[in-house]
């Protein structure tokens, strides 16, 4: 397996990973789903309503 | 993050959870069902949540472990795949790099589910072999073998080890964005 020593395995972790990042960070881009806002939607107002009923 | 209110916090990690979902079912639809069930989840569970302990993991456990027990349930190694990776490259397309980020999603998508994640929680998401480890239940060697075993198979599908490839690479910002001797 690759060593880490070895500059050129080095390397190729390094544009893995490189890679690896900007990918995931494109995947968080964007709006989140409408069935997560209003699920987030519904759950606050069922948190506020039990503080409420306190 | 520890005055935060665990709720308020919790909705900070959503882009991320998303991502973590996306890449792990590579199927938007599906994506979304985990999401929704972790959130769900997390938010009913809150007071088993201990507070100053890292809420990200937390949340990406609650989202594999559905992930693992749903794709156990339907017996098949492989989900519905919707090209998600190529997805995101459609609607944001780069320029000189995006033939390479093309590739590199190709190969990444051909990764195992357990190689792929254990690479995305390592070597994406910043977690430590030993946080990686204790979300995937299993001991931080075979995490290590996991990542190692991906970045492996990645560097035959991509032919890494190349030197014409490799001379062109010589920083990793340049490697990301504008390694014109990769393979097409």
């Amino acid at each position: 397996m690759a060593s880490k020593q070895d500059p050129k395995n080095a390397q190729i972790d390094a544009y893995i990973d490189q890679n690896l990042k900007k990918v995931f960070a494109e995947l968080q881009t964007g709006d989140l789903p409408d069935e997560i806002t209003d699920l987030l939607s519904v759950l606050r107002a069922q948190d506020q309503e039990a503080k409420d009923s306190k | 993050m520890s005055d935060m209110d665990p709720r308020d916090e919790l909705v900070t990690h959503l882009p991320a959870l998303r991502a973590f979902a996306l890449s792990l079912t590579r199927n938007r639809a599906t994506a979304d069902d985990m999401m929704q069930d972790t959130v769900l989840k997390a938010w009913t569970n809150m007071d088993k949540f201990t507070p100053g302990t890292n809420m990200r993991a937390w949340l990406f456990t609650i989202l594999r472990n559905n992930f693992y027990t749903s794709r156990r349930k339907l017996n098949r190694e492989v989900a519905d795949v919707d090209n998600v990776f190529s997805d995101t490259l459609s609607v944001k397309p780069e320029h000189d790099g995006r033939l390479q980020m093309s590739d590199f999603k190709k190969a990444l998508n051909q990764l195992p589910d357990e190689q792929r994640e254990a690479l995305i929680l390592v070597g994406a998401s910043g977690f430590a072999y030993e946080e990686a480890a204790e979300m995937c239940g299993v001991a931080t060697g075979t995490i290590k073998s996991r990542v190692n075993r991906a970045r492996a198979k990645l560097t035959e599908l991509l032919q890494l080890e190349d030197d014409d490839v490799l001379e062109l690479t010589d920083s990793a910002t340049t490697a990301v964005v504008g390694s014109p001797g990769l393979p097409a």
